[in-house]
Formats: structure tokens, C-alpha cells, sequence
């Protein structure tokens, strides 16, 4: 791809953020009304549901960005995953925070065992941080990327198999105290307000992720200029 | 603001300040890669004269 | 068949030179009855009976983790590992034969552990057993590829238990659930997928692993 052609697109996604998150705050604040059983608290949803997805988004992208490089062993694949993994594990943290502030709210605690998506984006946040641990302590070469893709894919198949014994350890390991509430319908403003606020975090994940690409890349040729050089 | 209001607005805030958190760090890691262009610019220009 | 003989001939391999050097099975054995009495006294006289079970198996995992070590060492010691992986067999063979060896160290272990185990806390049933081997099976897929991971590191025996850790979670859940639930058979039934899942997964990616 032509730098020019990427650098409008970057360009394109970066307004497309800029207007979707504006859009969806405005909806979200002052649009949306209050949700009738847990009132003005509620609106937490809108951030950090969307922020959850995006984590797996960026996630499964790494994953398969990973299975790219595997298959055809091409350089760029790695830097792309790596870049992924790095924004999955931003999103996770702000899961991991928005989540615990919703719990505050909800039931006036910090950390709650029994909030199945905290739980597992905990498990998922010590795995993608021992990710960084493994690329750091590895010697660049086309080992470490392949290493790092294997894990990515390790990663993507941890997720539901972690959800899954989390969902089993409920109850079992961990005290029923909190009943879990679980909005399984949502009205329609509910829903386009949280239909906007996912587009646009995954906009903003993916303007971060181009910007971020970019420097690394930028990085890797100023290194192979430097190499030519001296 | 009522106690609800203030973690919302709390959950939301914070969101924002990780982007700006990475935003500097970015704009770290820019100016470090403005100055490395610079160096391998005068790299470049001294092996022409050498040249 | 060659590809099962390659297999057999890795896995012997490694049991003979553990018989011979006789280091990693006594010290896992060590650790695992040690580790077992440091929990005697980790509870407190109130702890319910369950705890026990759960401290079972954080003992195994971190007994597992301590094998698993060893598991590569040898080959990066003699930088055997480049020769083994030049070798005409097929690289996932090296996995499963190494996969064996440790799952045969760690089920000696167990052998040991549960009747201590049954001996200082709790009665050990049937579908505890059955937990351990399915669950072994579990630890020895994917921690021998995290360990050949963590061989090709500069961090080595620290980066192990990180990648390892987060991973033996469910399994953690399947054993501790079969251990104590109503209906252990669901639990049971988790670490077969569990062991499948990842099983797969590991022999498939192996050779991406270990070669240069």
C-alpha cells in the first residue's frame, strides 16, 4: 500500500473516531434515559462493554495476524501482531478499571469473583502480559515471531475455555453472594447508544493501532538505515 | 453530583486519561525518532564528503 | 509408524537418563510431600475441609511447573535441542515424546502425593484420581511447549511459570471442581475438552516453536 493511500486512511479512521465517540458520549450522557432498575449508574454500561469487545477484538486480531505469519512467514506480520496484543492489553486494563468502578456502584466493592468478564479479562491480562515477558527476553529473529505468534494463538483459544471454567467455578469456589445482574434485553435507545459507543472504541482502537504500527515500523527502517550507515 | 454521577463520570474519565497518558508517551517516542533521523541525516551527509 | 517409533525412542530416552542421573523425579517428589506439609500449617484450625483439595492442586501445578523445568534442560545444556530438531523425524514427535516423559515424572509424583495427601488432609476418591491423570495430561501438552519456549529464552526458569500460570488455571477449576462438587462429571468432562483443545493446539505448533 502507497504511504499516501495509508496515511489518508489513517487520516479517515482517526475523524471517524473523533466523531463516533463524540456522538456516543453525547447519546450515552444526555440522550439515552436512565435504565428503570439501576438508574443513572447504569451508564457505565456504555463504556465499558464496549471497551470489553474491543479487547477481544484486538485480541483475535493479533491471533490472527499471528496464523498470517505462521502460514507465510512474512516479517510484517509479527510487528502487526505484537501492535495488537499491545492495544488488547490497553483496552484490558480499561476493562479491568471500568469494570471494577461499575462493581463500586453496583454492589460497593472494588473486585467481586462473581463478575464473570472481570475475572476473565484478569486471566487474560496475566497471559498477555507474560506475552511481553517472552518477546523481551527472547533475541529478535524470526524465532521470537514465531514464538510470539504460537502464543497469540494460545491466547485466542484461552479465552473461551477460560470463560467457560470461570462459569464453572461459580458458585463452587466462590460464595453466591451478589446476584449477577445480566441485561439480556435492551431497549432500542439503549442499543444505539451502545451500538455508537462500540464503533467508535473500536475506531479508536484501530486509529491507535495504525498510529502505533507506524512508529514501530518507522523504528525498524530507522534501524536498517542506521546499520547501512555506519 | 449525585454518587452514581461521580463513578460514571469516573469510569469515563479514566478512559480518557489513558488515551492522553498515550498520547505523551507517544509524543515521547516521536521527538526520539525525530532526533534519530537527525543523527543518521549528519551520518549520511558526512560519508557523502567523505565520499 | 515410524513417527510413533520416533516417539517411543525420544520419550525411553528421556526416562533413561532421568534413571540414570536420578535429579528431577526425587526432587519433585521432595517438593511435592514438602509443599504439602508448609500447608498443613498454612491453614488455619477453621479452614473447611475443601481448602485442602485446593491446595492439592496448587501443590501439583507448581510440582508440574518445577518438572517442567528440568524438561528442556538437558538438550540446551548440550545444545542437543538444534541436532534433535535437524533430525529427520517430525518436530511435533519431540513434543509428544517429551510430553510423555514428563507426564510419566509428574504421574510418579502423584503417586506419591495423593496418599500423602489422603494421609496428612482428605480422604482421596475415584474421581480425584481421575481428575489428576486427565489433568496431567493437560499440564504435560502444554507446558512441555511453554517449556521449550522458555529454553530459547535468555529468562529461562523465570519464564516459565509465567506463561504456564494463566494457562493451568482451568485446569486448576476442572481438578478442584471434581474434587469437590455435587457432579464431578461435569468437571471431569471439562478437562477432557481442556486436554483435547490445547493437546491439538500444542502438537500442531510445536515445530513453529523449536526451529530456527
Amino acid at each position: 500500500m502507497s504511504t499516501s493511500l495509508r496515511n489518508s486512511r489513517a487520516v479517515a479512521l482517526a475523524a471517524a473516531t473523533a466523531a463516533l465517540l463524540l456522538v456516543g458520549l453525547a447519546l450515552a450522557f444526555y440522550w439515552v434515559p436512565n435504565a428503570p432498575l439501576e438508574g443513572f449508574r447504569q451508564r457505565i454500561f456504555y463504556i465499558h462493554v464496549p471497551v470489553a469487545l474491543t479487547a477481544y477484538a484486538c485480541f483475535g486480531w493479533a491471533a490472527w495476524k499471528g496464523l498470517r505469519l505462521l502460514w507465510t512467514r512474512e516479517q510484517r506480520y509479527d510487528l502487526e501482531s505484537y501492535t495488537a496484543v499491545h492495544m488488547g492489553v490497553i483496552f484490558g486494563i480499561l476493562t479491568l478499571v471500568t469494570g471494577s468502578i461499575w462493581a463500586r456502584t453496583s454492589w460497593n466493592t472494588w473486585w467481586s469473583w462473581e463478575e464473570r468478564q472481570l475475572v476473565l479479562f484478569l486471566v487474560l491480562f496475566l497471559f498477555y502480559s507474560a506475552y511481553f515477558m517472552l518477546r523481551f527476553s527472547v533475541d529478535p529473529g524470526p524465532r521470537r515471531e514465531r514464538m510470539s505468534a504460537v502464543y497469540a494463538l494460545f491466547g485466542v483459544v484461552l479465552i473461551p475455555v477460560s470463560f467457560l471454567a470461570i462459569r464453572l467455578a461459580e458458585g463452587l469456589i466462590h460464595p453466591v453472594v451478589f446476584d449477577s445482574q445480566v441485561n439480556t434485553r435492551l431497549t432500542a435507545s439503549q442499543l444505539i447508544t451502545f451500538v455508537v459507543c462500540f464503533a467508535g472504541t473500536l475506531a479508536l482502537a484501530g486509529s491507535l493501532y495504525v498510529n502505533e504500527l507506524t512508529g514501530k515500523r518507522i523504528d525498524a527502517r530507522l534501524g536498517e538505515l542506521r546499520e547501512a550507515l555506519e | 453530583m449525585t454518587t452514581a454521577e461521580k463513578y460514571v463520570t469516573a469510569a469515563y474519565l479514566v478512559v480518557l486519561g489513558v488515551l492522553l497518558a498515550y498520547l505523551v508517551i507517544y509524543a515521547f517516542k516521536l521527538s526520539r525518532l525525530e532526533r534519530e533521523v537527525g543523527e543518521l541525516a549528519e551520518l549520511a551527509r558526512r560519508k557523502k564528503e567523505a565520499a | 509408524m515410524s513417527y510413533l517409533a520416533d516417539v517411543g525412542t525420544l520419550a525411553r530416552k528421556d526416562l533413561l537418563l532421568e534413571l540414570r542421573s536420578r535429579d528431577t523425579l526425587p526432587a519433585m517428589l521432595l517438593f511435592v510431600v514438602s509443599t504439602l506439609v508448609v500447608f498443613s500449617f498454612a491453614l488455619p484450625a477453621d479452614a473447611s475441609d475443601a481448602a485442602a483439595y485446593g491446595l492439592l492442586w496448587v501443590a501439583i501445578v507448581f510440582t508440574a511447573i518445577l518438572g517442567l523445568t528440568r524438561a528442556f534442560a538437558a538438550e540446551r545444556d548440550q545444545r542437543v535441542l538444534d541436532g534433535l530438531v535437524l533430525a529427520p523425524c517430525d518436530r511435533s514427535a519431540i513434543w509428544l515424546g517429551k510430553g510423555i516423559a514428563v507426564l510419566a515424572f509428574l504421574a510418579l509424583a502423584e503417586v506419591v502425593a495423593l496418599p500423602a495427601f489422603a494421609l496428612f488432609f482428605e480422604p482421596v476418591s475415584w474421581e480425584l484420581v481421575a481428575a489428576v491423570v486427565l489433568a496431567d495430561g493437560g499440564l504435560a501438552a502444554v507446558g512441555t511447549l511453554l517449556a521449550a519456549m522458555a529454553a530459547a529464552s535468555r529468562a529461562r526458569e523465570l519464564l516459565l511459570p509465567l506463561l504456564f500460570l494463566p494457562l493451568a488455571i482451568p485446569i486448576v477449576v476442572g481438578g478442584v471442581g471434581a474434587s469437590i462438587a455435587d457432579d464431578p462429571g461435569r468437571y471431569l468432562g471439562f478437562l477432557v475438552l481442556y486436554d483435547l483443545i490445547f493437546a491439538i493446539l500444542s502438537w500442531a505448533s510445536f515445530e513453529y516453536v523449536v526451529t530456527e
